[in-house]
């Protein structure tokens, strides 16, 4: 075994190192599980914001590894979260079943979706995405007998994990369900990004012609990816409405879409993290300036997208990865 | 007929300008054939309508004996039809090493299951990885198949070219001015590689510089206007009078 370390040559492990859990991710899921114990009386805000963050990977998916853009990721969130509701409301309230319905349909919804993406560049994309997330809205809102409209979906009862583990106010068992579903997602979008298949995704995103040229089937790929990154929106979006016991009709707004797309850009695409890290700076921001004064929000969110577009490439993750090379830079000269 | 690559009467126009006129290609097994002619004479198009990136008109695209004209691209690949392209078309953020490794598990991942392909590193697969590694090392990309390809010099990034081309492992490689904006002198590097390829793989090249071109070449097309002027071997290409004409502009 260790003979066979010993050989693996420079460039597997070179790939190999990339691919390794760094203890900065062991450090991020074990401060995940501290908030539990540290701030028991915010743990309703955490599960949102872990939502989020989950909300934001599924866009890394296909935004940050596949390079499709997007303006109505939300649209598979909201239909996660409606199926979740609806299910709860009619009797079905086991929250697993209600997680795998709520995943499944909105995987469906955008396998169908995805057939118009496929071809056509970014601009197209953008209007489709769009418009495929207003008309939902629409539809929705215009059902006010099986949705609410815009009240938002009453009657929503989950029931106990397995049977066992009721939600309470305080968010405790939401917190940890929402934490352990989010991890559970997140290993299995680690796993698929370092895989053949991944790195055959970021190709794709790099150069569509040479992937092709390398007998890459691009519009197989990327309806794949995208379906898978619905189901994930389509969890989120379960989530949602199972820790908060109703479903307003904004988790299908375009708001939410437009949000999610800083949200992942001001974390950092295709970093893994950059959804969860972007959330978390989003949603305290947001949080606390709009305490301060509603106006400030927009403001200071107005500038901080300009300063980073401008100086922060690549999000926080991006910028973060920069200084830890610069240090280390330094370093090796102090030492040499 | 045994042509491994081979059109019928490939027609291409683009509004109403033709660009490939009745081309009768074919190329031999193991051949070294060339492709040469003026600017705009239709090579490149030629290429992308033997590669699937473009529909021709009307007429026929054959490999191996079977017809092709209407399998997509990345279906061509597989069965052993690659290329590279005038103008470095790379993955910028990508290491060479990730991009051939990445070739080459396109290429086999008909050989793992889906839950291999789909949720196993790509550092597990080592046997990949070696081979990625030594064909770069044949390509003198060893030392630089660590950073990202957009830092590389221009003339490795044209041999990276050459790399993923050759990591699809083809039957027939279409090989678009791949000296294309190398210093000359400096191509002598990219054509002693390709002077060391196996004649499994026959070649078509498409290059401006006639002595590389006499070199390298058993056979020559020469294209005009999308038309083909004449095929033949190097040296009758050389006297052929009207390649003079073309060539020289010697007119009336
Ligand atoms: N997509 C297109 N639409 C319209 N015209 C095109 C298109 N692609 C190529 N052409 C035209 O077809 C002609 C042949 O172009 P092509 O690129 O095949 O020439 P080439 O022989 O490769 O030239 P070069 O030696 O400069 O690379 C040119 O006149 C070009 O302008
Ligand atoms: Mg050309």
């Amino acid at each position: 075994m260790s003979d066979n370390l010993a050989k693996a040559s420079r460039h597997v492990s070179f790939l190999r190192g990339r691919e390794r859990w760094k203890s900065a991710e062991i450090a991020f899921w074990l401060t995940l599980v501290g908030v539990y114990f540290v701030f028991p009386s915010s743990l309703v805000f955490a599960s949102q914001i872990l939502i989020t963050g989950l909300f934001a990977l599924s866009l890394d998916m296909i935004l940050g590894y596949a390079g499709i853009v997007t303006l109505g990721h939300a649209a598979f969130f909201g239909i996660g979260a409606y199926t979740a509701g609806l299910m709860a409301a009619h009797g079905w309230h086991d929250p697993f079943l209600g997680l795998l319905v709520a995943g499944v349909t909105a995987g469906i919804a955008g396998y169908l979706c995805s057939f118009l993406l496929s071809k056509g560049g970014d601009l197209t994309r953008l209007m489709i995405t769009l418009g495929i997330g207003l008309l939902l809205y629409e539809v929705v809102n215009s059902a006010t007998k099986y949705t609410g409209g815009v009240d938002g979906l009453q009657g929503v009862e989950i029931g106990k994990l397995f049977g066992v583990f009721g939600f309470d106010l305080y968010g405790k068992t939401a917190y940890i369900y929402v934490l352990i579903i989010s991890f559970l997602l997140f290993v299995f979008t680690r796993s698929m990004m370092n895989s053949p298949y991944g790195l055959a995704l970021r190709s794709i995103r790099e150069n569509q012609t040479r992937a092709l040229a390398i007998g890459i089937p691009i519009s197989a790929c990327l309806t794949n990816i995208y379906s898978i990154a619905a189901v994930i929106a389509g969890i989120a979006g379960a989530l949602l409405t199972q820790t908060t016991q109703f479903v307003g009709i904004d988790v299908l707004s375009f708001q939410r879409s437009a949000d999610l797309l800083l949200i992942l850009i001001i974390g950092g695409t295709a970093t893994m993290y950059g959804g969860f890290v972007g959330a978390v700076v989003f949603l305290l921001a947001q949080n606390w300036l709009s305490n301060l004064n509603p106006q400030y929000w927009q403001f200071f969110l107005g500038i901080l997208l300009i300063v980073m577009t401008l100086y922060l490439r690549g999000g926080i993750l991006g910028g973060f990865s920069r200084l830890v090379n610069l240090f280390r830079h330094w370093r090796n000269k102090e030492h040499s | 007929m045994n042509a491994i690559l081979q059109t019928r009467d490939l027609w291409k126009a683009f509004g109403g300008l033709i660009v490939t006129k009745n081309v009768n290609l074919s190329l031999a097994p193991g051949a070294r054939h060339a492709l040469i002619g003026p600017n705009g004479a239709g090579k490149t198009t030629l290429i992308n309508q033997l590669t699937g990136v473009l529909r021709p008109s009307s007429g026929s695209v054959w490999l191996d004996g079977e017809e092709i004209t209407r399998i997509p691209a990345n279906e061509r690949v597989c069965r052993g039809l690659s290329r590279t392209f005038q103008i470095n078309t790379l993955f910028p953020q990508l290491t060479p090493l990730e991009a051939v490794t990445n070739a080459i598990c396109v290429r086999e991942r008909t050989r793992l299951n889906i839950l291999k392909r789909r949720f196993f590193r790509v550092s597990r697969r080592s046997a990949v990885i070696d081979e990625a590694y030594a064909l770069l090392e044949q390509l003198n990309l060893a030392q630089d198949c660590l950073v990202e390809t957009h830092t590389l010099a221009y003339g490795k990034q044209r041999l990276l070219e050459m790399a993923l081309a050759l990591a699809t492992k083809p039957k027939v490689l279409l090989l678009d001015e791949p000296a294309a904006g190398v210093p000359e002198g400096e191509s002598d590097e990219l054509f002693e590689v390709l002077n060391t390829l196996p004649k499994e793989i026959s070649i078509l090249l498409i290059e401006h510089d006639m002595n590389l071109v006499f070199n390298f070449a058993d056979r020559i097309t020469v294209l005009v206007n999308g038309e083909e002027l004449v095929t033949g071997t190097p040296s009758e290409i050389v006297e052929d009078p009207r390649v003079r004409e073309v060539y020289l502009g010697k007119g009336h």
